[in-house]
């Protein structure tokens, strides 16, 4: 195993192991496919987890950056649970999704615009704005304005039923919120120097 | 015993009978829930997919603030708990991470000490604290006859199971046979909603969505109910748009565990929050249980 751990070094296994808590783990996958088999997306996926792993250890970074497989994970954690090796799967999909965020690296996929979009208002408000979110998502970052026409009678509904906020609500020490944040990016951004 | 509070974004307006029908229910049992005050955002699955170090710092504020004379942190929304419970784990099992999350926090003069508080699901304090015979004691309108699909959905039971099955967990299924309800026992009780997925890939979303109310009606199921709020969005929010996109007519109505507990334990059911649900829930529970008792 020590050899094994050795060969590694400078690789993009080595590079996904480092960003994922557990991540060690990856060196025990078995092949085996309980991940793919579990995951209620694994239809829609180009790759599955398990395939996706055989590329990683081959070093295919290219290939598994635009992989739509983390785009198509719903968290839900099953693939995790089920592993027999215990490998943190879907934090590996979020390891993944980083990467790929950071570099640009992905493809036909809106994942990137709503989850910018939704920290966006976080980190302003402290608190996340569905109307904002709706609005600003599919207009400004997607601009697909019909899917906000087809979602329009639903958002009539929930704002009937007193379901949508019109507008955000403020923490009140959203300074502090903030000065947790800056210190986070800044600390993650020297990391990656 | 005294439980803080974090109630999340949605129960603030999009999951409001949720919020209301958990004070409800947790005055009745005399649960505690005190609000942790200028609670923040967890930031659901969107922190975690650009920068983790982040995700947890703007997760771990929440933890930093519950008082130090409370031990307990109550969510009732599966993502805010997992997404508690997950950084307080990552902190206590990483202590690189958990040293550096703290450097984040101390910018904001904010310090968590790794496991200091223990974070539950509402339906666990239910059946765990308060458990079977207190709850059997309040039931004045046991639910006879009506016939309920208890949904767990991903994020209360995978990947950290709170002394439940993250397979085919049944917490829920005993809570509901305590106040009468004849439980539905269907394979997918546990399989997930598709989360955010309705805003990214609708026809990957819609069929999660489908699967979960086609296997509940084909068990029989008068009323699906849920202990997430994302779960409740995507199966009484879009039921009308999967019914579209499929041809289908399905009409469930999808309520909240809390709500159809205070309904057993005889709360009006305004107060809990009935009627915000898109698919309406009381002419089912007035067909079914009429007879039994009035319903207003």
């Amino acid at each position: 195993m020590a050899a094994h751990i050795a060969e590694k070094k400078g690789t993009f296994l080595e590079e996904v192991i480092e960003a994922t808590p557990g991540g060690e783990r990856l060196v025990h996958c078995l092949q085996c496919g309980s991940c793919g088999g579990s995951c209620p997306s694994g239809a829609d996926m180009e790759y599955t987890p398990r395939t996706l792993f055989a590329m990683i250890s081959g070093g295919d970074r290219e290939a598994v950056l635009a992989a739509n497989t983390m785009w198509a994970c719903v968290s839900c954690y099953f693939c995790t649970s089920r592993c027999p090796q215990n490998i943190p799967i879907t934090d590996i999909m979020y390891t993944l999704k980083r990467i790929s965020i950071a570099e640009r690296r992905y493809k036909n996929t809106d994942a990137p615009a709503l989850a910018k979009t939704f920290t966006d208002f976080v980190d302003k408000y402290g608190r996340s704005y569905e109307a904002g979110l709706a609005t600003g998502y599919h207009l400004l970052k997607r601009w697909k304005p019909i899917q906000l026409m087809k979602m329009g009678p639903m958002g009539v509904q929930m704002f009937t039923k007193g379901r949508m906020a019109i507008l955000p609500t403020k923490i009140r020490q959203i300074d502090q919120l903030q000065a947790i944040i800056k210190k986070a990016k800044e600390l993650s951004a020297s990391e990656k120097k | 015993m005294k439980y803080a509070y974090y109630p999340g974004c949605s129960l603030e307006c999009n999951a409001a009978a949720y919020d209301n029908s958990v004070h409800e229910v947790a005055d009745l049992l005399g649960i505690k829930l005190q609000t942790l005050d200028d609670w923040n955002c967890c930031g659901a699955t969107e922190y975690f997919s650009q920068d983790e170090l982040t995700a947890c710092a703007v997760i771990a504020r929440n933890l930093a603030l519950v008082e130090p004379q409370v031990n307990q942190l109550v969510a009732p929304c599966a993502a805010c708990y997992l997404n508690l419970k997950k950084t307080d784990r990552l902190m206590s099992d990483h202590a690189e991470l958990g040293a550096k999350v703290n450097e984040c926090l101390a910018a904001g003069g904010l310090n968590y000490k790794p496991g200091r508080v223990t974070v539950r699901h509402m339906l666990d304090v239910i059946v765990d604290d308060i458990g079977e015979t207190a709850v059997r004691d309040k039931v004045v309108r046991p639910l006879t006859g009506l016939k309920v699909a208890p949904y767990y959905g991903c994020q209360v039971v995978r990947p950290i199971a709170d002394g439940d099955c993250t397979e085919y967990p049944m917490k829920m299924d005993h809570l509901l046979t305590w106040i009468g309800a004849e439980v539905v026992d269907y394979p997918v009780k546990a399989h997930c909603c598709g989360g955010h997925m309705t805003q990214i890939s609708e026809p990957q979303a819609f069929e999660l969505i489908r699967r979960l109310l086609q296997s509940a009606q084909d068990y029989q199921a008068d009323m699906i109910l849920c202990m997430c709020p994302m779960c409740q969005l995507n199966l009484d929010g879009y039921q009308g748009r999967v019914n579209g996109f499929f041809g289908s007519d399905f009409k469930l109505p999808i309520m909240y565990f809390t709500q159809m507990l205070g309904i057993a334990f005889g709360l009006e059911p305004k107060k809990l929050g009935f009627g915000k649900e898109l698919v309406a829930a009381l002419p089912v529970l007035k067909a079914k249980l009429n007879g039994q008792f009035a319903l207003s």
